[in-house]
């Protein structure tokens, strides 16, 4: 299967690249999925889980990755996911998502609520 | 002990006091050094993708946007300023001020009200000693900034940008800090952040964003959910990431002029207790001469009294 090469790059560090066959992630727009040899691509990414379907050296399998805010861009069969903030579902730290979602219930602070309720949903897929 | 000798065993101990930690504070800034420029290293993946996605953007439309126009005439700029928390850096914040005022004179004398934005507490100090205004300022993150204290330094920029000068928006962002080259060498700085000069990004632009911009022909992008909607994204987090890498690249350099300033501390510690051992060394010299003397003198004297009795 036609491989892609990724890069998902936070503001202060690079979080995973590799090779995949698929990559799906929200942007402002609606989920989008994108496979080897898509038309170039520039567009604005909102809070959401985004999916990697790996392949090649890192193996067959599945990296999900929470991202809040950022740019998804594809080019010349490289995909550039750049995200302020981005956290492997592995690196999530459960309980501290867990009382950001309450305090931010709490609050009524709608956009803490998503990214926190992102952040769960990513953890849930690592466990 | 006579009182010369004294005064200088007590200067001695004083200096050696110092000197420990003057030692003490090389060491803690070039450990620091090192992850500073990790951080920036680090930073540097992220500049390069977004400064990818802003020329293609640049060149893959022809839209204009309030920060990419160049105003014709422009009136009023910001001058992002970025000096050090602490002092014991030997020039580093001093420097940083000289190339700020620099600019601000340039400016002023093409015409333009210059806005002073400040990090760090010597920057801040020295325009409020002076009674400059300041339009905003933000102390306390300068040894190890992250990229939500960037955040908070661009917002009002781009705010102040994005409104009508008559109103206190300014027309142009420029930026002043001490570019790190390497542990002996960093030297202050000042670039324009914006308007973006799209014909030539490399020009004006910092090493880390230099690389990504080559002679590459960029393809015909598809832009979600419209170029406008991008650029309106994109240009922020490109500022963002501007003064994330400047603030980072501050950073490593405060803390490499500070480990020059405290080795410099240091060796003259060394020099003046080597001088003032040696000055203790012959003030005890000259007090056993003295003590020697005395004592022959007494004796001498005691002898030449007895032999008088004698006769």
């Amino acid at each position: 299967m036609a491989e892609l090469h990724v890069e998902l790059v936070a503001a202060d560090r690079k979080v995973w690249s590799g090779e995949a066959t698929r990559v799906v992630a929200r942007t402002s727009s609606g989920d989008i999925g994108i496979m080897a040899g898509h038309q170039p691509l520039l567009g604005v990414l909102e809070s959401g889980p985004v999916t990697i379907r790996t392949t090649g050296e890192s193996g067959e399998g599945t990296v999900v990755a929470a991202v809040h805010g950022g740019f998804i861009s594809f080019a010349e069969n490289k995909l550039s996911l750049l995200a302020e903030i981005a956290e492997l579902s592995d690196e999530v730290d459960v309980d501290r998502a867990e009382r950001a979602l309450e305090r931010a219930k709490s609050d009524d602070d709608a956009h803490a609520e998503r990214r926190a309720e992102v952040r769960l949903a990513a953890a849930s897929h690592a466990r | 002990m006579g009182a010369q000798l004294r005064v200088y065993k007590r200067r001695i101990r004083s200096v050696t006091a110092t000197k420990k930690i003057t030692k003490a504070m090389e060491m803690i800034a070039a450990s620091r050094v090192v992850k500073a420029q990790r951080q920036v290293a680090a930073s540097s993946p992220y500049a390069t993708e977004l400064t990818h996605a802003v020329t293609a953007v640049a060149s893959g439309s022809d839209i204009k946007h309030p920060l990419t126009t160049e105003v014709d005439n422009p009136v009023r700029a910001a001058v992002l300023l970025i000096t050090s928390d602490r002092g014991l850096a030997g020039g580093y914040s001093a420097n940083a001020i000289k190339q700020a005022e620099q600019l601000s004179a340039a400016l002023t004398g093409t015409g333009r009200v210059v806005d002073n934005y400040i990090v760090g507490r010597k920057g801040v100090s020295y325009y409020a000693f002076r009674e400059r205004p300041v339009t905003e300022s933000w102390t306390g993150f300068s040894d190890s900034p992250t990229y939500a204290d960037a955040k908070k330094v661009a917002a009002p920029l781009i705010e102040a940008l994005s409104k009508e000068t008559s109103e206190g928006g300014v027309d142009e962002i420029h930026i002043v800090f001490t570019e790190f080259h390497s542990m002996m060498t960093q030297t202050a700085v000042d670039k324009r952040l914006l308007p973006l000069s799209l014909e030539k990004p490399a020009e004006d632009s910092a090493d880390v964003f230099e690389k990504a911009v080559g002679d590459e022909i960029h393809a015909l992008y598809d832009f979600e959910p419209s170029t406008e909607g991008v650029l309106d994204a994109l240009l922020p987090r490109y500022v963002e990431s501007r003064i994330y890498n400047a603030l980072l690249q501050a950073a490593a350099s405060e803390h490499a002029a500070r480990r020059r300033a405290m080795k410099s501390a240091t060796d003259n510690a060394e020099d003046l207790i080597k001088s003032l051992t040696r000055l203790a060394n012959a003030a005890r010299q000259a007090e056993i001469t003295q003590e020697i003397s005395e004592i022959v003198g007494g004796a001498n004297a005691l002898a030449d009294a007895t032999a008088g009795s004698d006769r």
